[in-house]
């Protein structure tokens, strides 16, 4: 009590009476990050923390401006985007940072499924990233819609009808998510709820499951490094790692910056139910393997629709994906194996491949 | 006697655990059954209307050319072929409900979503489409375009 009131001073001492400071800080004092070849991969996790708590941000600035129905969303937008002051900057970085942090999501999702983090016992923990990976994609998917433009009109039309073409619940849980048959201003307001409600209360919780598992566990050491037979050198946590964080964190912001202010989101037209779809209509990139692929898919495959076809195949990929760490018998019993290594590594080059497709390929053939 | 007092009654304890349970099931079901239903959109009565007479004069359109027009809450799409044929269909595309559009340098439907094609007749004849578009009948009266679902 007298070395903590002789470091910290007596507001220090009074906090810690009365929530238990001095617990946290031995908390954060003894947490450790190993020190090895790999270490680059665990600043990824930190980087989607830190774009989300943008998100956050900017998503409770945009708030207030933002009016969520068909008649009055796109210029509600409009306006923000000419007339508020900063409304570009807050909305930019808003677009930027969702496409950053998605992008960051994916690598970090990589790098522990190529460097087997998910072995026992974080099992829990890469469902929980798998979890939060598809609210991310939620949340991408729905707040596109909510300038309602033309793209994203468009985008939700198809994406809810993917959703409709699925087997047994599909056009249950399409009217669901649609709010109506149709695309409609009913839509636009579903999506906000949920959008701003639904998927920030579910991922907060999510988020702190995640990061109480990563906190209980400790990092990651991949399995080739523990093999070797001196333990790998540590850093603490505070502040060595965390600086190391704050650096990349700057420098994320800085890269936000610059392309909110070079690229700024762009609006397009009103969206109009009664307009052909424009040509060269695409998805959010992060959707673009699907998009392609789907485009790819003849209109039977053994007689069900193509479009059937290829929804069940990339829910059986996520499925696949989400029980890595279980179905992996070898890597959970520790023993070397390379096949899921070899699988992690046909995704990524599935995932690349189909969107530069996606990108090339011309719009009118 | 006094010891026996004390005795957990399991017959009572079973009766308690069963009365808390039960309630507790009810209490859920109470809570989740409205709010489920709630989520539900209510349907509401679509137009049943099989018939349009079009804001488009015939004059307006023009051989291999085709427009969008309004059938109900749905798009239509209104085509004059290069022979000089009215013909008209569901613009709601097959594949994934995007609206379709004319393409008169290939004389055929386009869909720009998945690039799905259909001939003059709404036939799907490439990409990923599995069925025809909706046909509709053509009639003109005057100067007035009256499209109507097929029988």
């Amino acid at each position: 009590m007298e070395a903590g009131e002789q470091r910290h001073g007596r507001l220090w001492m009074w906090l810690d009476q009365r929530i238990g400071l001095g617990e946290l800080e031995k908390l954060a004092q003894k947490k450790r990050i190993p020190v090895h070849r790999h270490s680059i991969w665990y600043y990824l996790g930190g980087m989607t923390l830190f774009l989300f708590i943008i998100q956050v941000s900017t998503g409770i600035l945009l708030l207030l401006y933002y009016r969520p129905s068909a008649e009055e969303a796109f210029e509600s937008v409009q306006f923000l985007m000419t007339e508020v002051q900063f409304g570009w900057l807050i909305r930019s970085i808003h677009s930027w940072a969702a496409n950053l942090m998605i992008f960051t999501l994916f690598v970090h999702l990589f790098s522990v499924l190529l460097l087997k983090a998910y072995r026992p016992p974080r099992e829990v923990t890469w469902f929980s990233g798998m979890a939060l990976l598809g609210l991310a994609l939620g949340f991408g998917f729905t707040g596109y819609l909510l300038p309602w433009n033309e793209l994203a009109y468009f985008a939700t039309k198809v994406g809810t009808e993917i959703t409709s073409a699925v087997p047994g619940i599909g056009r249950f849980a399409g009217r669901l998510l649609r709010g109506g048959d149709e695309v409609t201003g009913a839509t636009l307001t579903r999506f906000y709820g949920i959008h701003v409600a639904i998927l920030p209360a579910t991922a907060g919780a999510l988020l702190g499951l995640h990061l109480y598992l990563v906190q209980r566990h400790g990092m990651s050491v991949p399995p080739g490094v523990e093999a070797k037979d001196t333990a790998p050198r540590t850093m603490p946590f505070v502040p060595n790692f965390l600086l190391r964080d704050a650096v990349g964190w700057l420098t994320a912001l800085a890269i936000l910056a610059a392309l909110a202010a070079f690229f700024p989101a762009e609006l397009g037209k009103k969206a109009d139910p009664f307009l052909s779809a424009p040509a060269g209509i695409k998805p959010e990139w992060y959707f673009m393997f699907m998009f392609q692929t789907l485009k790819y898919l003849p209109s039977h495959i053994l007689g069900i629709e193509g479009e059937v076809a290829g929804i069940l195949g990339f829910g059986l990929g996520g499925l696949f994906l989400l029980l890595v760490p279980i179905l992996d018998r070898r890597t959970a019993q520790g023993r070397p194996g390379r096949l899921f290594t070899w699988i992690g590594i046909a995704i990524i080059l599935y995932m690349l491949l189909l969107t530069a497709l996606g990108y090339m390929a011309s719009a009118t053939q | 006697m006094t010891e026996h007092a004390l005795e957990p009654d399991e017959n009572r304890r079973g009766f308690i655990n069963w009365l808390l349970g039960t309630s507790a099931a009810a209490f859920v079901l109470s809570v989740v059954y409205p709010v489920a239903s709630y989520l539900v959109p209510p349907t509401v009565g679509e137009s049943t209307a099989g018939t349009v007479t079009l804001p488009i004069k015939p004059d307006d359109v023009k051989p291999n050319t085709g427009q969008i027009f309004k059938f109900g809450s749905r798009p239509g799409i209104l085509i004059r072929t290069s022979s000089g044929d009215l013909r008209a269909f569901s613009a709601v595309c097959t594949h994934l409900n995007c609206t379709v559009q004319y393409r008169s340098d290939l004389s055929q439907i386009w869909c720009a979503c998945h690039n799905g094609h259909y001939d003059l007749n709404g036939k799907n004849v490439a990409g990923p489409p599995p069925r025809p578009l909706d046909t509709f009948v053509v009639n003109v009266r005057g100067t007035q375009i009256v499209v109507s679902k097929s029988a």
